[in-house]
């Protein structure tokens, strides 16, 4: 009886019929170029080629006035990309983050409105990493595909948003110089807030990741989930912390965006999943896990948002971003592809 | 090895029969149950005109579902479909000056086009296919509005809109226009090498190219059916509501068409496409949809059962797996 | 040889009437082992006898039914494998247990990290303790890179270095020589015969009869579940272990009617190949194979024997070099073209390059003759169901029916089917690849014996095989490979097993006597 070993169920490693060589006795070439594409050097390029390009183009682009903004604009994609980072790294994918951004939205400004801005952080956190709860659970103990158990959270949780605010009937918004107001818009050194809260996350999960158990063990499972439970890994409890991770992350960013904007819409952050995807691979995190880092998820995210400016600079409509970005993933995970093959010659 | 193994191993094989018959047939029968039920229960369900409706909602999940079944039938997705079905209505649009059977092939051609585009990312440069066709799923919405830009978007040409609105013997064109793409992806499933190779390459790629399957052609191929299957939704769509809409034609479309998939009995894992399936739960949700509507569900819950009815839906799948 | 001092002192690890069954299957009935410290105790039976489910029952990854485990004399019962490690009882699995992404240092210590001050990982002394590790047991690799870019052995070996590492009182090792070249099998030896001098108990599971004989003091046979035999290993001579592992009295396997094969002046040559280059894999491979001739393709793991099968199917092209079916090369480089030349190859792994295991038996037969069995692109169904019930019945695959989902059946009729897919294309040449590997001794004897007749019947067979006693018993004549060149051929009728081992090996007379028994 052929053994059904754990996948995404989604048969997301592609067909392989590149035969596959055994012993690839490679040398230090392949230890630099696993080295660079871990850290999503080729995003990294790419973006050092845009602000490059910008600048010459355009006095103003490489203003720090600019910088900031474009950094801010892109916060909140980038907090979602966290999580985001580590379920892909483990062989995952969490669909729902969008609708749960919206969710994280409401549930704030609601809480706020009822107690206060700390009851809000914190209930925020709760509710939406109770979402992930759910789904961690149902991916990690009764082992449903990520990819459908999360799509099936973005609709009922969008659902769930619109059903809570009467399908935008009543609005949730808050009072502009409220203490909750500050989160999203205050600044410090003329750097908004979000952008300190970003990076504070962003350091943070990278040590989880690199440097302690529960993230050496998230990348064990990425590599081979059933070698990490032969070797004892408390691989269940990891799977759905980081499904609980992800959810909470996007909570609070939808948080900080809705303190932003002084009021919670849920209609929002539709595609938001799809943007942290695309973030998450351009900046080298290999979808089929057991690779991958922040580092290079932090370029990818920054890469969007200089797409972004970029398009706004040359006037043209808003439209074109989705369109570059688009092409932009395409190359670069071609030009991934090509580099693996070649490395594995 | 011994006999003694061998009277163990049938019995487990009946039951393994049962379980796959369960799994297998369930959405017949739940779909089965929500039809009764709305007979009793819901007031006027049972005229012509209203199965023509219930039907007619369903019809254009029904045909990208079709595409994305096949798809999923590699092992592989596609995320660029609901894209493709607002490219395709932009481009309906763009050829207004042509006769429209030439516009409508154009589209078709476009969406196989993007296909081929899919499919060679996937097939030969070895992207996976959720990076792969995401890309268009970015960029194609967006294409299709700066088609858009500064043109009459509203459809004049009296072929096209009969597609939507017209009728043979009472039924309407739309369901017709499944009808068809049904007739022809069950025809490819059963009776083609195609079909088979399909199945092949979903369920174990390398054993497939090993025994002489063109894998890279066969998964080119699925993909522009689907893109092709896309466009000729996004026509559909464009038929019905007379113009064309990049905004909101096929949003979301592929999660549809992959919930319908999946509930219809269709494994994530490739291998195996369950044709009348697919459309049975394309049928299903849609009716389960409305349903809720009738009885003053919002919106919302309906999206919220949508999603508990996906889960379960996996949830039998993996038990049977396991038996 | 080994030394039998079998500690009368009580065993460190201990099953007692142990049963565990799954859905359909009983695995286990009713098994006792003790394993004692410092003894090497082997563990055999055939496939499906139960080793790995008694294994896996052992170290905590699967809970038994019925019966109880002793540890040190006290009863335990153990909740997951983390559980049993933390006992003391490690294991080296077949499949390797470790992240191949992630590099050796980090497999090592995966989940017992030194820890710095701060309670972070202190990388730099986890890869100082690695080095050490690794240079402890004389294996040379980069501690920091990934795994995946080290040789298969070298992965073994860290492996094995893992278990031991974590001062186990219990080493379990199941085949952990499948994948190392002799001088890591050496190694691994050493490291074996250091850790019973250590006191630590060793229960280990091959085939390999040599290794068997050579290394464990006693053994136990498992038998459809069951224990059939346990005692000292001097005392059961090589028949009388076989015998006991398939329960019946070894039935002598079919040796090939070499008269049957054609006279060298007689000879059509089917399949050529001519200065085959393949960077670093295959180096100016020339060899022939004639209508009705059996040539075995003998070698180490690694030797290039799957790649020259892989070149005549035409997988991928060569460097250089030709490859000609009857007398013409193949126009394209693709299985398809090599198909429709003549070419059908039964490929090494099964389960990962040869069976459609969702499919039904009757796909899994059709596929690569439905380019054949259709037109304009439409399948016929009546031709195909004739096709396959016809060698269904010829091969005696035993099924309910071609419905059946082809993961479902037993490793021998899997095999059938595979066979039968090729067969129905009426090839000119046959490469099989490994034919009889893990399958039983039923099955390898219908499997033979259909070797023989399709060579009988004027097919030309390329027979690759790790077994000696296949192919001196098989061939006519043997290709030895090594390093991915030719380095000898022999003629099957002048030889004996031992002297196509040492053709293996390239190793002289004098110092092959001292490796024998």
């Amino acid at each position: 009886m052929s053994a059904e070993i754990s996948t995404t169920g989604l048969g997301s490693e592609g067909p392989d019929y590149v035969p596959a060589n055994e012993s690839a006795h490679v040398g230090f070439g392949s230890h630099a170029l696993a080295l660079l594409r871990k850290s999503g050097v080729a995003a990294f390029v790419a973006l050092a080629l845009i602000v490059v390009i910008g600048s010459i183009l355009w006095p103003t682009f490489h203003s720090l006035d600019n910088m900031r903004n474009v950094v801010l604009g892109i916060t909140y994609i980038g907090i979602v990309a966290i999580g985001m980072t580590m379920v892909i790294i483990t062989g995952g994918i969490d669909l729902s983050v969008g609708s749960v951004f919206a969710l994280g939205g409401v549930v704030a400004v609601w809480t706020n409105n009822q107690a206060g801005p700390v009851a809000a952080v914190f209930a925020t956190i709760l509710v939406c990493g109770a979402v992930g709860l759910i789904n961690g659970t149902l991916i990690g103990i009764a082992g449903l595909a990520p990819f459908i158990v999360t799509l099936a959270s973005l609709f009922g949780i969008r659902g769930l948003v619109y059903q809570l605010t009467g399908a935008g009937a009543t609005t949730y918004s808050v009072s502009s110089d409220s203490a909750f107001a500050w989160l999203g818009n205050g600044t410090f050194l003329t750097f908004g807030i979000p952008i300190f809260i970003a990076i504070l996350l962003y350091v943070t999960f990278h040590l989880v990741l690199e440097r302690t158990s529960f993230g050496l063990t998230t990348f064990a499972i990425g590599g081979s989930e059933d070698a990490a439970t032969l070797m004892g890994l408390k691989v269940r409890r990891t799977k759905i912390l980081l499904y609980v991770i992800s959810a909470a992350l996007a909570g609070i960013a939808g948080m900080l965006q809705a303190s932003q904007l002084v009021s919670a819409s849920p209609i929002i952050a539709t595609g938001y999943e799809l943007q942290a995807i695309a973030a998450v691979v351009i900046g080298g995190t290999l979808l089929t896990g057991g690779a991958g880092s922040l580092v290079g998820t932090a370029a990818g995210v920054l890469l969007l948002g200089a797409i972004n400016a970029f398009i706004r600079y040359l006037q043209l409509d808003s439209t074109w971003n989705n369109v570059v970005s688009g092409a932009f993933l395409v190359t670069v995970v071609v030009v991934q592809r090509v580099l693996s093959y070649r490395r594995s010659d | 090895m011994s006999s003694a193994t061998l009277p163990v191993r049938i019995s487990s094989i009946d039951r393994r029969v049962a379980l796959r018959w369960a799994r297998d047939n369930g959405v017949y029968v739940a779909l089965a149950v929500l039809l009764i039920y709305n007979i009793f229960f819901t007031p006027r369900f049972m005229t012509l005109e209203n199965l023509n409706v219930q039907l007619v909602l369903a019809t254009r999940v029904i045909v990208v579902a079709l595409g994305m079944a096949m798809v999923i039938g590699t092992a592989g997705i596609d995320l660029s479909v609901g894209a493709v079905m607002a490219l395709s209505g932009a481009l309906l649009v763009q050829f207004s000056g042509l006769p429209a059977v030439l516009a409508i092939v154009l589209a078709l051609l476009i969406g196989g086009l993007v296909g081929v585009l899919n499919g060679f990312l996937v097939g030969v440069v070895g992207i996976q296919p959720i990076v792969a066709t995401l890309a268009f799923l970015f960029a194609g919405r967006s294409l299709a509005q700066l088609l858009l830009v500064g043109r009459n978007p509203s459809i004049q040409d009296q072929t096209i809109l009969s597609i939507g609105s017209g009728k043979i013997f009472g039924i309407s064109g739309l369901v017709i226009a499944a009808a068809v793409a049904v007739s022809l992806v069950a025809l490819i499933m059963r009776r083609t090498t195609f079909g088979r190779q399909l199945l092949a390459v979903g369920d174990n790629a390398r054993a497939s190219f090993l025994s002489g399957v063109p894998v890279r052609r066969t998964l080119i191929g699925v993909y522009v059916l689907s893109g092709v299957l896309a466009a000729w939704a996004g026509v559909m769509d464009t038929a019905s509501i007379t113009s064309a809409n990049a905004l909101s034609s096929g949003l979301n479309y592929e999660l549809f068409a992959i919930t319908a998939v999946v509930v219809g009995g269709t494994p994530l894992s490739g291998g195996r496409v369950r044709v009348v399936g697919t459309v049975a739960a394309a049928i299903l949700m849609q009716l389960l949809s409305s349903t809720l509507i009738f009885h003053s569900a919002t919106d919302a819950i309906s999206q919220m059962v949508t999603a508990v009815v996906i889960v379960v839906a996996v949830y039998i799948q993996r038990v049977r797996s396991q038996a | 040889m080994s030394t039998t001092t079998v500690d009368t002192a009580s065993p460190v690890l201990e099953a007692r009437g142990i049963s565990k069954s799954f859905p359909g299957v009983k695995a286990l009935i009713d098994v006792d082992l003790k394993v004692r410290a410092g003894e090497v105790h082997a563990l055999i039976g055939e496939n499906g006898a139960g080793k790995s489910t008694l294994i896996k029952v052992l170290t905590g990854v699967y809970h038994h039914d019925a019966g109880e485990l002793l540890h040190k004399g006290k009863l335990v019962s153990f909740a997951g494998p983390r559980a049993a490690q933390n006992m003391g009882i490690s294991t080296i699995y077949q499949e390797l247990d470790l992240v191949p992404t992630q590099s050796a240092s980090r497999n090592l210590y995966l989940g017992r990290e030194p820890r710095n001050r701060l309670g972070l990982i202190d990388f730099a002394q986890m890869s100082r303790d690695a080095e050490a590790l690794l240079r402890d047991f004389q294996i040379h690799a980069d501690v920091d890179v990934p795994l995946t870019t080290l040789g298969l052995g070298t992965q073994q070996m860290i492996s094995v270095a893992r278990s031991v590492a974590l001062d186990a009182n219990v080493v379990i090792m199941d085949e952990p020589t499948s994948s190392l070249e002799p001088r890591e099998v050496e190694s691994l030896f050493r490291i074996i015969d250091r850790l019973r001098a250590d006191g630590v108990a060793i229960l280990y599971v091959s085939h390999r009869l040599d290794e068997l004989y050579r290394i464990c003091d006693t053994v136990t046979v498992l038998r459809d579940g069951r224990l059939v035999h346990n005692g000292p290993m001097a005392d059961l001579p090589r028949v009388e272990l076989v015998s006991t592992m398939l329960g019946r009295d070894l039935e002598s396997t079919p040796h090939r009617t070499r008269s049957a094969a054609p006279a060298a002046d007689e000879r059509e040559t089917m399949l050529e190949l001519r200065g085959v280059n393949w960077r670093n894999r295959l180096h100016d491979i020339s060899l022939t194979v004639s209508k009705g001739e059996v040539v075995g393709l003998g070698g180490l793991l690694g030797a290039g024997r799957t790649e020259v099968g892989m070149a005549v199917l035409g997988a991928e092209a060569p460097d250089s070099g030709t490859v000609m079916i009857d007398g013409s090369p193949i126009h394209r480089v693709s299985p398809g073209a090599a198909i429709e030349a003549g070419v059908a190859l039964l490929p090494e792994d099964r389960k990962l390059e040869g069976i459609f295991p969702h499919l039904s038996i009757r796909d899994n037969i059709a596929i690569a003759s439905l380019p054949r069995l259709s037109r304009l692109g439409l399948v016929s169904d009546k031709r195909i169901d004739e096709i396959v019930d016809t060698f269904m019945a010829r091969l005696h695959v035993r099924a309910t029916g071609p419905s059946q989902k082809v993961g479902t059946l037993s490793g021998g009729n899997q095999q059938k089917v595979l066979l039968a897919r090729w067969l129905c294309l009426n090839p000119k040449v046959l490469v099989l690849d490994e034919p009889t590997r893990g399958i039983d001794v039923g099955a390898k004897f219908e499997v033979r014996s259909t070797i023989d007749d399709l060579a009988k019947q004027g097919l030309a067979v390329l027979l690759i095989s790790s077994e000696t006693e296949e192919l001196v018993d098989q061939s006519d004549r043997i290709v030895v490979l090594k390093d991915g060149r030719v380095v000898s051929v022999l003629e099957a009728d002048r030889i004996s097993e031992d002297d196509l081992i040492e053709a293996i090996a390239a190793v002289p007379a004098e110092q092959a006597g001292d490796n024998r028994e």
